[in-house]
Protein backbone atom coordinates (compact mmCIF):
# COMPACT_ATOMS: atom_id res chain seq x y z
CA UNK A 1 0.00 0.00 0.00
CA UNK A 2 1.29 3.58 -0.80
CA UNK A 3 0.57 6.39 1.07
CA UNK A 4 0.71 10.07 -0.65
CA UNK A 5 1.42 13.19 1.20
CA UNK A 6 0.32 16.58 0.08
CA UNK A 7 -0.67 19.77 0.91
CA UNK A 8 -3.95 21.51 -0.26
CA UNK A 9 -3.97 24.68 1.88
CA UNK A 10 -3.72 26.33 -0.87
CA UNK A 11 -5.66 24.28 -3.55
CA UNK A 12 -4.18 21.15 -6.04
CA UNK A 13 -0.13 21.81 -7.00
CA UNK A 14 1.79 20.59 -9.78
CA UNK A 15 3.72 19.06 -7.51
CA UNK A 16 0.61 17.02 -5.60
CA UNK A 17 -0.15 15.82 -8.91
CA UNK A 18 3.46 14.61 -9.36
CA UNK A 19 3.40 12.83 -6.01
CA UNK A 20 0.12 11.24 -6.51
CA UNK A 21 1.19 10.25 -10.16
CA UNK A 22 4.71 9.09 -8.57
CA UNK A 23 2.52 7.20 -5.93
CA UNK A 24 0.42 5.43 -8.84
CA UNK A 25 3.86 4.08 -10.23
CA UNK A 26 4.91 2.55 -7.11
CA UNK A 27 1.57 0.77 -6.23
CA UNK A 28 -2.03 -0.23 -7.22
CA UNK A 29 -3.51 0.78 -3.93
CA UNK A 30 -3.04 4.73 -3.62
CA UNK A 31 -4.10 6.59 -0.42
CA UNK A 32 -3.43 10.18 0.01
CA UNK A 33 -3.55 12.11 3.23
CA UNK A 34 -3.86 16.19 3.24
CA UNK A 35 -4.55 18.56 5.65
CA UNK A 36 -6.25 22.39 4.73
CA UNK A 37 -9.21 23.85 2.56
CA UNK A 38 -9.24 22.42 -0.86
CA UNK A 39 -12.83 21.09 -1.47
CA UNK A 40 -13.84 17.25 -1.51
CA UNK A 41 -14.76 17.73 -5.63
CA UNK A 42 -10.87 19.00 -6.24
CA UNK A 43 -9.46 16.02 -3.68
CA UNK A 44 -11.53 13.84 -5.36
CA UNK A 45 -9.92 14.67 -8.66
CA UNK A 46 -7.11 13.19 -7.22
CA UNK A 47 -8.55 9.66 -7.98
CA UNK A 48 -7.40 10.53 -12.07
CA UNK A 49 -4.13 10.86 -10.83
CA UNK A 50 -4.13 7.21 -9.74
CA UNK A 51 -5.69 7.91 -5.80
CA UNK A 52 -8.28 5.18 -4.98
CA UNK A 53 -8.69 7.00 -2.13
CA UNK A 54 -8.36 10.33 -0.31
CA UNK A 55 -8.45 11.29 3.36
CA UNK A 56 -8.46 14.91 4.60
CA UNK A 57 -8.24 16.27 7.94
CA UNK A 58 -9.18 19.71 7.94
CA UNK A 59 -8.01 20.64 11.65
CA UNK A 60 -4.50 20.40 11.07
CA UNK A 61 -3.51 23.50 9.51
CA UNK A 62 0.04 21.91 8.34
CA UNK A 63 2.35 24.06 10.41
CA UNK A 64 3.70 22.05 12.23
CA UNK A 65 6.00 18.58 11.00
CA UNK A 66 5.61 17.30 14.69
CA UNK A 67 1.84 17.31 14.03
CA UNK A 68 1.80 16.32 10.44
CA UNK A 69 4.10 13.53 11.28
CA UNK A 70 1.70 11.90 14.44
CA UNK A 71 -1.30 12.58 11.74
CA UNK A 72 0.80 10.59 8.44
CA UNK A 73 2.12 7.80 11.18
CA UNK A 74 -1.20 7.51 12.49
CA UNK A 75 -2.61 6.88 8.98
CA UNK A 76 -0.07 5.06 7.55
CA UNK A 77 -0.73 2.26 10.28
CA UNK A 78 -4.26 1.83 9.84
CA UNK A 79 -3.97 1.83 5.85
CA UNK A 80 -0.75 -0.77 6.49
CA UNK A 81 1.36 1.81 4.27
CA UNK A 82 5.05 0.23 3.12
CA UNK A 83 5.85 3.55 1.22
CA UNK A 84 5.17 6.66 2.13
CA UNK A 85 5.41 9.53 -0.54
CA UNK A 86 6.58 13.06 0.01
CA UNK A 87 6.72 15.73 -2.71
CA UNK A 88 10.38 17.20 -2.30
CA UNK A 89 9.46 20.69 -0.85
CA UNK A 90 9.21 22.38 2.79
CA UNK A 91 6.93 19.50 3.69
CA UNK A 92 9.35 16.38 2.24
CA UNK A 93 12.27 18.45 4.41
CA UNK A 94 10.32 19.41 7.62
CA UNK A 95 8.14 16.19 7.94
CA UNK A 96 9.47 13.41 5.94
CA UNK A 97 12.60 13.21 8.54
CA UNK A 98 10.34 12.63 11.51
CA UNK A 99 8.43 10.11 10.16
CA UNK A 100 11.61 8.50 9.13
CA UNK A 101 11.93 8.09 12.54
CA UNK A 102 8.80 7.55 14.20
CA UNK A 103 7.93 4.50 11.03
CA UNK A 104 11.70 3.35 11.21
CA UNK A 105 11.67 3.91 7.55
CA UNK A 106 14.46 4.58 5.84
CA UNK A 107 14.54 8.15 3.56
CA UNK A 108 15.20 9.13 0.22
CA UNK A 109 15.44 12.62 -0.41
CA UNK A 110 14.99 14.44 -3.20
CA UNK A 111 13.98 11.42 -5.97
CA UNK A 112 14.42 12.46 -9.68
CA UNK A 113 13.15 9.13 -11.27
CA UNK A 114 11.17 6.18 -10.15
CA UNK A 115 12.66 2.98 -9.03
CA UNK A 116 15.45 1.24 -10.81
CA UNK A 117 15.14 -3.05 -11.69
CA UNK A 118 16.84 -3.19 -8.42
CA UNK A 119 14.92 -0.77 -6.27
CA UNK A 120 17.56 1.87 -5.73
CA UNK A 121 15.95 5.45 -6.51
CA UNK A 122 17.89 8.35 -8.30
CA UNK A 123 18.71 11.20 -6.73
CA UNK A 124 20.63 14.18 -6.99
CA UNK A 125 23.92 14.45 -4.95
CA UNK A 126 27.16 16.91 -4.40
CA UNK A 127 24.45 19.48 -4.80
CA UNK A 128 23.96 18.70 -8.83
CA UNK A 129 26.99 17.64 -10.17
CA UNK A 130 26.33 13.85 -9.42
CA UNK A 131 23.79 11.27 -9.40
CA UNK A 132 23.11 8.76 -6.25
CA UNK A 133 21.12 5.64 -6.29
CA UNK A 134 19.89 4.63 -2.66
CA UNK A 135 18.03 1.73 -1.58
CA UNK A 136 16.76 1.48 1.91
CA UNK A 137 17.95 -1.61 4.33
CA UNK A 138 13.90 -0.93 6.58
CA UNK A 139 11.13 -3.08 5.53
CA UNK A 140 8.99 0.43 4.86
CA UNK A 141 10.03 3.34 2.67
CA UNK A 142 9.83 7.22 2.94
CA UNK A 143 10.32 8.67 -0.81
CA UNK A 144 10.54 12.67 -1.57
CA UNK A 145 10.26 13.18 -4.64
CA UNK A 146 11.89 16.58 -6.32
CA UNK A 147 9.32 18.88 -8.45
CA UNK A 148 9.16 18.56 -11.80
CA UNK A 149 10.93 14.81 -12.25
CA UNK A 150 7.97 13.80 -13.64
CA UNK A 151 4.81 14.88 -15.11
CA UNK A 152 1.12 14.47 -14.12
CA UNK A 153 -0.73 11.79 -15.48
CA UNK A 154 -4.20 10.88 -15.54
CA UNK A 155 -5.29 7.50 -15.93
CA UNK A 156 -8.21 6.60 -13.62
CA UNK A 157 -11.50 8.58 -13.02
CA UNK A 158 -12.17 10.37 -9.56
CA UNK A 159 -11.81 8.54 -6.22
CA UNK A 160 -13.78 8.76 -2.79
CA UNK A 161 -12.74 11.92 -0.38
CA UNK A 162 -13.11 10.92 3.65
CA UNK A 163 -13.43 13.62 6.54
CA UNK A 164 -10.62 12.34 9.17
CA UNK A 165 -9.85 14.06 12.66
CA UNK A 166 -8.27 13.18 16.16
CA UNK A 167 -5.33 11.27 14.79
CA UNK A 168 -2.99 14.42 14.78
CA UNK A 169 -2.62 16.33 18.70
CA UNK A 170 -1.83 19.59 18.81
CA UNK A 171 0.20 22.12 17.38
CA UNK A 172 3.24 23.76 18.92
CA UNK A 173 4.14 26.12 16.04
CA UNK A 174 2.18 29.40 16.18
CA UNK A 175 2.41 31.63 12.62
CA UNK A 176 1.99 35.14 13.45
CA UNK A 177 2.48 35.89 9.51
CA UNK A 178 2.76 34.87 6.05
CA UNK A 179 4.15 36.32 3.76
CA UNK A 180 3.54 35.45 -0.42
CA UNK A 181 4.40 37.86 -2.92
CA UNK A 182 1.21 37.67 -5.23
CA UNK A 183 1.45 35.99 -8.67
CA UNK A 184 4.89 34.38 -8.55
CA UNK A 185 5.24 30.97 -9.64
CA UNK A 186 7.31 29.09 -6.84
CA UNK A 187 10.85 28.42 -8.40
CA UNK A 188 11.02 24.87 -7.54
CA UNK A 189 8.01 24.04 -9.31
CA UNK A 190 8.45 26.36 -12.41
CA UNK A 191 8.78 24.67 -15.71
CA UNK A 192 10.29 27.73 -17.61
CA UNK A 193 12.77 30.23 -15.75
CA UNK A 194 14.70 32.85 -16.71
CA UNK A 195 17.94 33.99 -14.53
CA UNK A 196 20.36 36.44 -14.65
CA UNK A 197 23.50 37.52 -12.82
CA UNK A 198 26.23 40.53 -12.67
CA UNK A 199 26.02 40.95 -16.02
CA UNK A 200 23.25 43.01 -15.76
CA UNK A 201 25.45 45.32 -14.07
CA UNK A 202 22.98 46.12 -11.34
CA UNK A 203 19.15 45.73 -10.02
CA UNK A 204 17.61 48.66 -11.50
CA UNK A 205 18.27 47.01 -14.76
CA UNK A 206 15.56 43.74 -13.64
CA UNK A 207 12.95 45.08 -15.58
CA UNK A 208 13.72 43.46 -18.95
CA UNK A 209 14.38 40.28 -17.40
CA UNK A 210 11.06 40.30 -15.83
CA UNK A 211 9.81 41.37 -18.91
CA UNK A 212 11.04 37.93 -20.71
CA UNK A 213 9.88 36.28 -17.83
CA UNK A 214 6.26 37.32 -17.90
CA UNK A 215 6.55 36.92 -21.84
CA UNK A 216 7.11 32.93 -21.18
CA UNK A 217 5.11 32.98 -18.18
CA UNK A 218 8.48 31.61 -16.51
CA UNK A 219 9.64 32.14 -13.16
CA UNK A 220 12.73 33.94 -12.50
CA UNK A 221 16.21 33.69 -10.30
CA UNK A 222 19.22 34.45 -9.99
CA UNK A 223 23.01 33.98 -9.38
CA UNK A 224 24.58 33.61 -5.69
CA UNK A 225 26.86 37.34 -6.42
CA UNK A 226 23.76 39.78 -6.93
CA UNK A 227 21.78 37.57 -4.03
CA UNK A 228 24.88 38.55 -2.04
CA UNK A 229 25.07 41.50 -2.51
CA UNK A 230 21.36 42.19 -2.59
CA UNK A 231 20.06 42.70 -6.35
CA UNK A 232 17.03 40.29 -5.70
CA UNK A 233 16.10 38.42 -2.90
CA UNK A 234 18.14 35.20 -1.46
CA UNK A 235 14.96 33.11 -2.16
CA UNK A 236 16.06 33.61 -5.99
CA UNK A 237 19.66 32.77 -5.78
CA UNK A 238 20.06 29.06 -7.43
CA UNK A 239 23.15 27.18 -6.98
CA UNK A 240 24.96 24.94 -4.59
CA UNK A 241 24.45 26.92 -1.47
CA UNK A 242 21.04 28.01 -3.05
CA UNK A 243 18.21 26.14 -4.59
CA UNK A 244 18.74 23.63 -6.72
CA UNK A 245 16.30 23.56 -9.80
CA UNK A 246 15.11 21.24 -12.90
CA UNK A 247 13.09 23.53 -15.06
CA UNK A 248 12.38 22.52 -18.62
CA UNK A 249 13.79 25.98 -19.65
CA UNK A 250 17.04 27.68 -17.93
CA UNK A 251 17.58 31.03 -19.51
CA UNK A 252 21.08 31.98 -18.02
CA UNK A 253 21.74 35.75 -18.63
CA UNK A 254 25.02 37.71 -17.60
CA UNK A 255 26.43 34.83 -15.45
CA UNK A 256 29.47 33.10 -16.31
CA UNK A 257 28.77 29.72 -14.70
CA UNK A 258 30.95 29.33 -12.01
CA UNK A 259 30.73 25.52 -10.68
CA UNK A 260 28.83 25.95 -7.79
CA UNK A 261 25.84 27.93 -10.20
CA UNK A 262 26.05 24.80 -12.62
CA UNK A 263 25.08 22.67 -9.44
CA UNK A 264 22.22 23.78 -8.96
CA UNK A 265 20.98 24.29 -12.64
CA UNK A 266 22.47 20.82 -14.74
CA UNK A 267 19.23 19.16 -13.94
CA UNK A 268 17.11 21.42 -15.97
CA UNK A 269 16.56 20.26 -19.73
CA UNK A 270 17.50 22.92 -22.02
CA UNK A 271 19.87 25.57 -20.97
CA UNK A 272 20.27 28.40 -23.20
CA UNK A 273 23.10 31.06 -22.08
CA UNK A 274 23.45 34.84 -22.91
CA UNK A 275 26.87 36.26 -22.24
CA UNK A 276 28.89 38.62 -23.76
CA UNK A 277 32.04 36.48 -23.12
CA UNK A 278 32.52 33.59 -25.57
CA UNK A 279 35.14 31.78 -22.78
CA UNK A 280 32.43 32.36 -20.08
CA UNK A 281 32.16 28.40 -18.78
CA UNK A 282 28.24 28.05 -18.79
CA UNK A 283 28.37 27.78 -22.47
CA UNK A 284 29.88 24.58 -22.15
CA UNK A 285 26.92 23.46 -20.29
CA UNK A 286 24.68 24.90 -22.55
CA UNK A 287 22.27 23.86 -25.17
CA UNK A 288 21.85 26.79 -27.15
CA UNK A 289 24.46 29.92 -27.02
CA UNK A 290 24.11 33.63 -27.40
CA UNK A 291 27.37 36.02 -27.39
CA UNK A 292 25.95 39.21 -27.09
CA UNK A 293 25.17 41.98 -25.03
CA UNK A 294 21.56 41.11 -22.76
CA UNK A 295 20.98 44.71 -23.23
CA UNK A 296 19.87 44.20 -26.70
CA UNK A 297 19.31 40.61 -27.29
CA UNK A 298 16.97 40.08 -24.19
CA UNK A 299 14.50 42.79 -25.52
CA UNK A 300 14.98 41.44 -28.86
CA UNK A 301 14.21 37.88 -27.34
CA UNK A 302 10.69 38.88 -25.49
CA UNK A 303 9.58 40.84 -28.60
CA UNK A 304 10.25 37.68 -30.21
CA UNK A 305 8.85 35.41 -27.71
CA UNK A 306 5.73 38.04 -28.26
CA UNK A 307 5.46 37.33 -31.73
CA UNK A 308 5.75 33.87 -31.59
CA UNK A 309 3.08 33.42 -28.45
CA UNK A 310 0.77 35.77 -30.72
CA UNK A 311 1.33 33.63 -33.58
CA UNK A 312 -0.07 30.32 -31.39
CA UNK A 313 -3.62 31.58 -31.17
CA UNK B 1 21.06 29.86 26.21
CA UNK B 2 22.50 26.47 25.93
CA UNK B 3 23.08 25.90 22.20
CA UNK B 4 24.11 22.79 20.55
CA UNK B 5 25.11 23.11 17.08
CA UNK B 6 25.18 20.07 14.89
CA UNK B 7 28.69 19.99 12.22
CA UNK B 8 29.20 17.69 9.27
CA UNK B 9 32.20 17.95 6.99
CA UNK B 10 31.90 18.42 2.83
CA UNK B 11 34.02 18.93 0.57
CA UNK B 12 35.33 22.08 -0.48
CA UNK B 13 32.80 23.83 -3.06
CA UNK B 14 35.12 23.73 -6.05
CA UNK B 15 35.84 19.95 -5.26
CA UNK B 16 36.38 18.08 -8.27
CA UNK B 17 33.49 15.24 -7.42
CA UNK B 18 35.02 11.86 -8.68
CA UNK B 19 34.16 8.22 -7.69
CA UNK B 20 35.96 5.04 -7.58
CA UNK B 21 35.78 1.09 -6.76
CA UNK B 22 33.34 0.74 -9.60
CA UNK B 23 31.39 4.33 -8.87
CA UNK B 24 30.53 3.05 -5.60
CA UNK B 25 32.43 5.05 -3.47
CA UNK B 26 33.00 9.28 -3.26
CA UNK B 27 36.76 9.46 -4.54
CA UNK B 28 38.34 11.31 -2.06
CA UNK B 29 41.60 11.59 -3.07
CA UNK B 30 42.27 15.19 -3.08
CA UNK B 31 39.34 16.58 -1.50
CA UNK B 32 39.72 19.09 0.50
CA UNK B 33 37.42 18.98 3.85
CA UNK B 34 35.72 22.22 4.77
CA UNK B 35 32.76 22.69 7.44
CA UNK B 36 29.58 22.14 5.68
CA UNK B 37 29.11 25.98 4.48
CA UNK B 38 24.89 26.08 6.02
CA UNK B 39 26.31 24.72 9.32
CA UNK B 40 28.75 26.80 9.89
CA UNK B 41 27.37 30.28 7.65
CA UNK B 42 23.88 30.05 9.69
CA UNK B 43 23.62 27.48 12.51
CA UNK B 44 27.06 28.26 13.79
CA UNK B 45 27.50 32.28 13.39
CA UNK B 46 23.95 32.51 14.54
CA UNK B 47 24.30 30.78 17.41
CA UNK B 48 27.29 32.19 18.20
CA UNK B 49 25.35 35.80 17.86
CA UNK B 50 22.98 35.06 20.01
CA UNK B 51 25.55 34.11 23.05
CA UNK B 52 27.24 37.19 22.50
CA UNK B 53 23.40 39.44 22.71
CA UNK B 54 22.29 37.15 25.98
CA UNK B 55 24.76 35.16 27.49
CA UNK B 56 24.90 31.14 27.20
CA UNK B 57 27.29 28.53 25.50
CA UNK B 58 27.84 27.05 22.14
CA UNK B 59 28.23 23.12 22.15
CA UNK B 60 29.47 21.72 18.40
CA UNK B 61 28.39 18.18 17.73
CA UNK B 62 29.96 15.95 14.87
CA UNK B 63 29.65 11.98 13.95
CA UNK B 64 33.21 11.05 12.23
CA UNK B 65 36.51 9.85 12.83
CA UNK B 66 39.69 11.32 13.99
CA UNK B 67 40.15 12.86 10.64
CA UNK B 68 37.22 15.23 11.12
CA UNK B 69 39.20 16.78 14.14
CA UNK B 70 40.97 20.01 11.73
CA UNK B 71 37.57 20.29 10.91
CA UNK B 72 36.32 20.61 14.50
CA UNK B 73 39.29 22.72 15.53
CA UNK B 74 37.95 25.16 12.20
CA UNK B 75 34.56 25.64 14.04
CA UNK B 76 36.19 26.38 17.43
CA UNK B 77 38.45 29.07 15.88
CA UNK B 78 34.91 30.67 14.77
CA UNK B 79 33.60 30.89 18.52
CA UNK B 80 31.89 27.77 20.13
CA UNK B 81 33.21 27.22 23.40
CA UNK B 82 33.52 23.26 23.26
CA UNK B 83 33.43 20.38 20.74
CA UNK B 84 32.20 17.00 20.63
CA UNK B 85 33.10 14.06 18.40
CA UNK B 86 31.15 10.99 18.29
CA UNK B 87 33.33 8.40 17.16
CA UNK B 88 31.94 6.93 13.94
CA UNK B 89 32.18 6.96 10.23
CA UNK B 90 28.72 8.18 9.72
CA UNK B 91 26.38 5.62 7.64
CA UNK B 92 23.70 7.81 6.79
CA UNK B 93 21.46 10.38 8.07
CA UNK B 94 19.62 8.43 10.47
CA UNK B 95 22.59 6.78 11.91
CA UNK B 96 24.03 10.74 12.55
CA UNK B 97 20.69 11.85 13.97
CA UNK B 98 20.41 8.74 16.42
CA UNK B 99 23.69 9.75 17.32
CA UNK B 100 23.07 12.77 18.10
CA UNK B 101 20.07 12.58 19.65
CA UNK B 102 21.16 10.04 22.01
CA UNK B 103 24.36 12.73 23.15
CA UNK B 104 21.71 15.30 23.39
CA UNK B 105 18.97 13.96 25.39
CA UNK B 106 20.41 13.96 28.68
CA UNK B 107 22.46 17.49 28.19
CA UNK B 108 19.23 19.92 28.36
CA UNK B 109 20.20 22.13 25.13
CA UNK B 110 17.59 24.74 24.78
CA UNK B 111 18.29 24.98 21.41
CA UNK B 112 19.78 22.68 18.68
CA UNK B 113 20.81 24.38 15.13
CA UNK B 114 21.66 22.04 11.75
CA UNK B 115 22.21 23.73 8.18
CA UNK B 116 19.60 22.91 5.95
CA UNK B 117 21.19 20.40 4.61
CA UNK B 118 24.80 19.35 3.78
CA UNK B 119 26.22 19.78 0.32
CA UNK B 120 27.57 16.61 -0.46
CA UNK B 121 24.17 14.19 0.24
CA UNK B 122 22.21 17.58 0.31
CA UNK B 123 18.88 15.36 2.15
CA UNK B 124 18.09 17.67 4.57
CA UNK B 125 17.17 14.86 7.06
CA UNK B 126 19.68 15.09 10.23
CA UNK B 127 17.33 17.93 11.80
CA UNK B 128 14.22 16.60 11.78
CA UNK B 129 15.29 13.57 12.59
CA UNK B 130 16.77 14.22 15.72
CA UNK B 131 13.56 16.74 16.62
CA UNK B 132 11.71 13.33 16.28
CA UNK B 133 14.17 11.29 18.77
CA UNK B 134 14.18 13.71 20.94
CA UNK B 135 10.19 14.63 20.60
CA UNK B 136 10.89 18.14 20.15
CA UNK B 137 9.28 21.38 17.90
CA UNK B 138 11.68 21.51 14.80
CA UNK B 139 11.16 24.56 12.88
CA UNK B 140 13.14 24.13 8.80
CA UNK B 141 14.42 26.33 6.62
CA UNK B 142 14.86 29.25 9.22
CA UNK B 143 15.90 32.43 7.66
CA UNK B 144 15.77 34.49 10.93
CA UNK B 145 15.28 33.63 14.80
CA UNK B 146 15.68 35.54 17.81
CA UNK B 147 15.10 34.37 21.19
CA UNK B 148 13.51 36.01 23.86
CA UNK B 149 13.07 34.15 27.09
CA UNK B 150 11.73 30.90 26.22
CA UNK B 151 10.49 32.23 22.98
CA UNK B 152 11.61 31.47 19.75
CA UNK B 153 10.33 33.84 16.72
CA UNK B 154 11.49 32.55 13.75
CA UNK B 155 11.12 33.20 9.75
CA UNK B 156 11.46 30.27 8.19
CA UNK B 157 11.14 30.00 3.96
CA UNK B 158 7.40 28.16 2.53
CA UNK B 159 6.32 27.18 -0.62
CA UNK B 160 6.90 30.76 -2.45
CA UNK B 161 7.29 32.76 0.31
CA UNK B 162 8.41 33.11 3.93
CA UNK B 163 6.65 32.79 7.31
CA UNK B 164 6.78 34.39 10.73
CA UNK B 165 6.43 31.88 13.50
CA UNK B 166 6.54 31.42 16.87
CA UNK B 167 7.70 28.31 18.87
CA UNK B 168 8.80 27.29 23.06
CA UNK B 169 12.04 26.06 23.45
CA UNK B 170 13.59 23.80 23.47
CA UNK B 171 13.01 23.25 20.22
CA UNK B 172 15.52 21.99 17.08
CA UNK B 173 16.13 24.68 14.03
CA UNK B 174 17.43 23.93 10.64
CA UNK B 175 19.64 27.43 8.84
CA UNK B 176 19.18 28.59 5.68
CA UNK B 177 20.65 31.79 4.39
CA UNK B 178 19.74 34.79 5.83
CA UNK B 179 20.27 33.44 9.46
CA UNK B 180 23.54 35.13 9.52
CA UNK B 181 26.67 36.23 7.85
CA UNK B 182 29.73 34.22 7.00
CA UNK B 183 32.95 34.90 9.94
CA UNK B 184 36.47 34.29 9.12
CA UNK B 185 37.96 33.35 12.23
CA UNK B 186 40.86 35.55 13.37
CA UNK B 187 44.45 34.51 14.28
CA UNK B 188 43.04 34.51 18.14
CA UNK B 189 40.14 32.44 17.32
CA UNK B 190 42.75 30.21 15.60
CA UNK B 191 44.79 29.88 18.94
CA UNK B 192 42.33 29.65 20.87
CA UNK B 193 40.93 26.74 19.48
CA UNK B 194 43.96 24.37 20.05
CA UNK B 195 42.65 24.70 24.04
CA UNK B 196 39.19 24.19 23.69
CA UNK B 197 37.60 21.01 25.34
CA UNK B 198 37.00 18.48 22.73
CA UNK B 199 35.71 15.28 24.15
CA UNK B 200 35.27 12.17 22.52
CA UNK B 201 32.46 9.89 22.99
CA UNK B 202 31.88 6.13 21.71
CA UNK B 203 28.79 5.61 19.41
CA UNK B 204 25.88 3.80 20.16
CA UNK B 205 24.72 0.69 18.42
CA UNK B 206 22.50 2.15 15.55
CA UNK B 207 21.32 0.38 12.02
CA UNK B 208 21.68 2.58 8.94
CA UNK B 209 18.22 2.65 6.99
CA UNK B 210 19.33 3.75 3.58
CA UNK B 211 22.70 3.17 1.51
CA UNK B 212 24.24 3.99 -1.45
CA UNK B 213 24.65 1.70 -3.84
CA UNK B 214 26.21 3.22 -6.96
CA UNK B 215 26.82 6.90 -8.36
CA UNK B 216 26.80 8.45 -11.72
CA UNK B 217 27.96 12.00 -13.32
CA UNK B 218 25.99 13.89 -15.11
CA UNK B 219 25.75 13.46 -18.81
CA UNK B 220 28.18 15.53 -20.82
CA UNK B 221 26.10 18.31 -23.36
CA UNK B 222 26.67 17.95 -26.95
CA UNK B 223 28.32 21.16 -27.71
CA UNK B 224 26.22 24.13 -27.82
CA UNK B 225 24.81 25.42 -30.80
CA UNK B 226 24.99 29.30 -31.38
CA UNK B 227 22.63 31.58 -32.23
CA UNK B 228 23.26 35.00 -34.18
CA UNK B 229 22.50 37.91 -31.15
CA UNK B 230 20.25 39.51 -34.30
CA UNK B 231 18.15 36.67 -34.72
CA UNK B 232 16.02 35.82 -31.82
CA UNK B 233 13.39 34.70 -34.28
CA UNK B 234 15.36 31.55 -34.39
CA UNK B 235 15.98 30.90 -31.38
CA UNK B 236 12.40 30.89 -30.39
CA UNK B 237 11.86 28.28 -33.41
CA UNK B 238 14.18 26.04 -32.06
CA UNK B 239 12.89 26.30 -28.46
CA UNK B 240 9.80 25.61 -29.89
CA UNK B 241 10.94 22.73 -32.55
CA UNK B 242 13.73 21.43 -31.49
CA UNK B 243 13.99 21.53 -27.84
CA UNK B 244 10.13 21.24 -27.39
CA UNK B 245 10.00 23.25 -24.36
CA UNK B 246 7.90 26.13 -25.39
Amino acid sequence: MVLVYINSTTGLSKAALETVTYGKKLGNDVTVITNGSASADQLANLGEYGASKVLVDRSVDGEDPQQLARLIASVADQVSASTVIFSHDIYGKAVAPRLSVRMKAGLISGAIAVPEADGSIKVNVFSGKAVGFVKVTSAKQIISLLPNSIQPEKTASTCGVEEISGLAGNSSIKVLETKKPEGNIPLPEAELVVSAGRGLKGPENWGMIDDLASALGAATACSRPVADIGWRPHHEHVGQTGVAIRPNLYIAVGISGAIQHLAGVNGSKVIVVVNTDTEAPFFKAADYGVVGDAFEVIPRLTEAVKRFKANQH
Amino acid sequence: MNILVCISKAPDTTSKIAFTNNLTQFDENGVQYIVNPYDEWYALVRALEIKESIGGNVTIVTVGTVSDEAVIRKALAIGADEAVRIDADPKDAFFVASQIAGYAKSKGFDLVMTGKETINYNGSQVGGMIAESLDLPFISLATKLDANGSLLTLEREIVGGVQVVEVQLPAVVSCAKGMAEQRIPNMRGIMAARTKPLTVIPAEEVEDLTNYVAYQMPNAKSSVKLIDPSNMDELVALLHNEAKVI
